[in-house]
């Protein structure tokens, strides 16, 4: 294989790399830069990413099947990139203030790359390398609100809870080595059999440790405080990037490698997809903070994708594509908002949220917009996403855990609208005055606001994903 | 004729209402969308009776939305549907002309009102929901409508409600939204069976010919019924009905109690009873006990109120109670009564509504015994007030009587001693009614006129007597010529529940 054909399959990797490369570049020989053009520099080559990764299809495997690429991981890349788009965008107006903006995107771009190695590997040990990678930048970037303490002990917690649930991984992983003779998913595969205890043994420390990267209850602890102290931007990356990338691996990872042990992992998957989505309900409920509000909702929005993951069909996975591009928009426009109130006030809190609309009529109309679909509420996309993985739990018969889905439904809509009813109903003497939003902001909001509300009516769209996606 | 267009008028017209700037500008087009909704309307009433007699489905129209669920947007309507696109459409030009000073309102506390833009915006929305809601003849496609127009009623009552209406907004949209769980549970469960037997739809008439196995059913059915009762405010699932329709704002309340407890009424029917029917006739003792328990609970609890807003919510509750019997009693006449009370109660509970709005933001009270004597000064608002009344009470000429005369006729046709005692308790709720009825109109309108400032009051403006002259016509003339729409209804119940059905 030619070496333009391996740059064509790691097109992500390479891309982001020699963004990487070249800040370090910059940061060592140029003394003073303008940061605008640094920013502008590293969002247009995002977009380039997004744009070269439609071209062709590049399908293969490299390095002796630890990396391997097709349409459906190239599909996930492109999700996470444009996440990542969105974020940066929405970071911007915080970022030109930053003493430190440069390291940031040297840090955040290591970790994406990280997330497609360990989106793409076909290896474990692959996997492990990838997840390190995204791990320990992040660790760092959430510390990076330098005068905050709380900043500092999101990330703390961070990076123990993450070395915590990584030992629990290699553990899993190391028994998997010791029964099957391999790490390889193909060989793993092959190899592993239903009766074994010790594999199963494996494969419970291993859900352990996905559990913990994708915050499912009860591994859920280190969120509301990292999520809390995190500077926005990292916020929202965590919510939305580092739980897709973790998501994404773990369906793979299940399917292709555990599909035999689908009856165990299934009764396992169920009851923390129920805990997670009451728990994480019930918590957001009592939240006064709208940071930790949001992490506590991403929290249950986590339960109903792995409705998705449990039905091990092909229309479940298109589900959770779905689902997770829809939140992702979701999450990310109530994050921009929080951040563009954020960036102007420096509040905060639930409660001087009261009176927005009168203020800030189009910031809190945006707002709605993002909690109802993120309640499923229609017309917005939320509800097709919803209901989509909700109906591919109904095919898979799980009808005891779509009760308490779509209880919980009801209970989310409550705190969802304690929001709603705080800016749009409830009085207050000194509402939050009328401020400028950076264009950056303004433009993530209104391209967030349109996707949500016209998803759910460009069906070809869920056809695409749906001709990706596969079962077990 | 292209039915989408009722989908389509409303939603145009919350665009049209998104770009202007000015209030004065938002209320013209919310009245002009709501017309050409009603001329839509009566447009494909006469063009379904030129060609069908309410036999079959008409005007449909299918497109495939998602094509991998099975998932069409399909609609189609016949004369159930066509009973409540019309009530509907009806209410909601009543609605818009009541709501035309909603921007100085003193209906609500001072603090409130305002806003006209988005108000009309979100009485629109929720009107899109209940016409989408009421044509859809896909599960998918209705579900969609239905949550559409649930959340906008918790704006309107909390922006421009009145007393506690936080609380009365919260509760009833956590009350509806748990109705609409268990509608959705139930929706999937029938998704589930029809995968299950290899042809996955969400389609109504497909799911009408799917067999299902009798535990199946029994599983089912409570699950849809109920979820769809909670809107019908179903006994003991009505708490949210007093509440929410003493709290909210005047066009609220009448699109509140006028369509969206027909949402209800219309889902039991025509999705529970329809696609369940032998469930449907096992659990109908258990349905017709709770339905009697909410009409004499409804009937004695309005005996009690001093407030006439509350007075008419928990009539309400009370009516609606009949729309549950009448579909319980399992006969085609009744079923025909209980549509007709659908309709009825509709337009005489907007009617009510509308004019306890007017009279309040006249003298300031809902008190009943802080009034009297209105009729003096304000002879129109009273004659309604009393039109409406007499209606609620069932006399011969209004449309109360034909429908719940249908009702009662239907559910005796039951010969079991049951069924007969049943009939003769709701029966006997009327004369409740005629009680507090009569007692309202002769504490608020007749007699001496209590206040000093009340013989300055003005009559009906220009829009209250549109919006009350619209009312009463409909309300005239299923009184007194029913038999053009009962005909078709009753082809129609033919059609749907045939053998199923006495």
């Amino acid at each position: 294989m030619s070496l333009l054909n391996y740059i064509s399959m790691m097109r992500f990797e390479a891309l982001a790399l020699g963004v990487v490369i070249m800040l370090l570049l910059v940061k060592v020989f140029s003394e003073k830069m303008n940061a605008s053009v640094v920013l502008g520099f590293v969002n247009l080559s995002l977009v380039a990413l997004l744009g070269i990764s439609f071209v062709g299809h590049p399908h293969g495997t490299a390095f002796g099947g630890m990396f391997r690429i097709d349409s459906t991981l190239m599909l996930e890349k492109q999700i996470i990139t444009l996440a990542l788009l969105l974020i940066s965008l929405q970071a911007n107006s915080w970022l030109k203030k930053h003493s430190s903006y440069l390291e940031f995107y040297v840090l955040i771009l290591s970790v994406i790359i990280g997330m497609y190695f360990m989106i793409s590997s076909g290896n474990f040990l692959m996997f492990y390398l990838g997840l390190e990678m995204a791990t320990i930048p992040l660790a760092s970037l959430a510390a990076f609100d330098f005068d905050r303490i709380k900043s500092a002990e999101g990330a703390g917690k961070m990076i123990l809870s993450s070395a915590f649930s990584s030992a629990i991984l290699l553990f899993g992983l190391s028994i998997l080595y010791g029964t099957t003779g391999s790490l390889d998913f193909n060989r793993v595969a092959e190899n592993f059999s239903l009766t074994s205890h010790l594999e199963l043994l494996a494969l419970a420390f291993l859900l352990a440790g996905f559990a913990f990267k994708i915050s499912v209850v009860p591994f859920h602890l280190w969120t509301a405080d990292t999520y809390e102290g995190s500077p926005i931007a990292v916020t929202s990356f965590l919510s939305v990037v580092s739980k897709g990338a973790a998501l994404f691996i773990f369906m793979t990872a299940l399917y292709q490698v555990f599909g035999a042990a689908h009856e165990k992992w299934m009764n396992a998957l169920v009851l923390l997809s129920a805990l997670t989505m009451t728990i994480g309900n019930l918590f957001a409920m009592r939240q006064s903070n709208i940071k930790r509000f949001l992490a506590f909702s991403s929290i249950s929005q986590a339960g109903y994708l792995l409705i998705g993951v449990i039905t091990g069909s092909s229309l479940g996975m298109a589900s959770v594509f779905y689902f997770m591009i829809i939140y992702i928009f979701s999450n990310i426009g109530a994050f921009t908002v929080v951040s563009v109130v954020s960036e102007n006030t420096g509040k905060e809190n639930i409660d001087d949220y009261k009176g927005l609309y009168k203020t800030n009529p189009m910031l809190s109309l945006a707002l709605m917009v993002f909690l109802f679909s993120l309640a499923g509420i229609p017309p917005t996309a939320g509800f097709f996403g919803k209901l989509f993985l909700m109906t591919s739990g109904a095919s898979a018969g799980l009808i005891a855990l779509l009760i308490i889905a779509s209880l919980n439904m009801v209970i989310s809509l409550y705190y969802y609208l304690r929001i709603v009813k705080a800016m749009f109903v409830d009085k207050n003497e000194s509402p939050l005055e009328d401020f400028a939003k950076d264009n950056y902001s303004k433009f993530v909001l209104i391209f967030c606001v349109i996707v949500i509300l016209t998803l759910g009516f460009c069906n070809y769209i869920f056809g695409y994903l749906q001709s990706l996606s596969f079962g077990l | 004729m292209n039915l989408s267009l009722l989908i389509l008028i409303p939603f145009l017209t919350v665009l049209a209402i998104l770009l202007v700037k000015d209030g004065k500008m938002a209320r013209v087009i919310a009245l002009a969308g709501s017309f050409a909704q009603l001329a839509a309307a009566l447009f494909m009433l006469f063009s379904y009776m030129k060609l069908h007699d309410g036999s079959r489905l008409a005007f449909e129209e299918s497109h495939v939305w998602f094509a991998q669920w099975n998932i069409n947007y399909h609609i189609g309507v016949d004369a159930i549907s066509i009973a409540m696109v019309l009530l509907t459409s009806v209410v909601l030009v009543a609605g818009v002309l009541v709501s035309w000073n909603i921007e100085k309102s003193t209906t609500s506390d001072p603090s409130s009102g305002g806003q006209p833009k988005e108000f009309f915006i979100l009485l629109l929305l929720l009107a899109t929901g209940a016409f989408g809601f009421f044509i859809s003849v896909d599960l998918f496609t209705q579900f969609f409508f239905f949550e559409l127009a649930v959340i906008p009623k918790y704006l309107l009552i909390a922006i421009w409600g009145s007393g506690k209406k936080e609380y009365a907004a919260m509760k009833l949209v956590l009350m509806l939204m748990g109705g609409s769980a268990m509608v959705l549970i139930g929706i999937l469960g029938f998704y589930h069976f029809s995968v299950a037997a290899g042809t996955p739809t969400f389609d109504l008439l497909a799911l009408s010919k799917l067999s299902l196995t009798h535990n199946q059913q029994m599983f089912l059915f409570p699950l849809l019924f109920a979820g769809f009762g909670v809107l019908s405010a179903m006994f003991p699932f009505h708490t949210w009905a007093p509440d929410g329709h003493s709290s909210a704002p005047t066009a609220a309340s009448m699109f509140l109690a006028g369509i969206s407890m027909k949402l209800g009424g219309y889902g039991c029917l025509r999705v529970a009873v329809y696609l369940l029917p032998d469930a449907a006739r096992e659990y109908s003792p258990y349905i017709i006990i709770l339905a009697c328990i909410g009409i004499l609970y409804g009937a004695f609890v309005t005996l009690k109120q001093r407030d006439i807003k509350m007075m008419n919510a928990y009539s309400s509750v009370s009516h609606c109670g009949f729309v549950i019997l009448g579909i319980a009693m399992f006969t085609k006449t009744a079923m025909v009564g209980a549509v007709l009370q659908m309709v009825s109660h509709g337009v005489m509970t907007a009617l009510f509504f509308a004019v306890i709005g007017m009279i309040y933001e006249r003298s300031h009270t809902r008190m009943g015994d802080e009034m009297g004597g209105l009729m003096k000064v304000m002879p129109f608002l009273g004659s309604v007030f009393i039109i409406a009344g007499l209606t609620s009470l069932g006399l011969p000429g209004f449309s109360g009587f034909v429908a719940e005369m249908t009702v009662f006729v239907g559910s005796f046709q039951n010969a079991d001693l049951f069924h007969r005692v049943a009939t003769i308790i709701a029966t006997a709720s009327i004369v409740v009614t005629a009680v507090y009825i009569l007692r309202a109109v002769g504490i608020a309108l007749w007699g001496p006129i209590k206040k000093i400032e009340f013989e300055k009051l003005p009559d009906a403006a220009w829009n209250e007597k549109l919006a009350a002259g619209i009312l009463v016509v409909a309300i005239v003339i299923l009184g007194t010529m029913p038999f053009w729409l009962s005909d078709m209804i009753y082809k129609t119940t033919e059609t749907l529940f045939g053998m199923a059905v006495k």
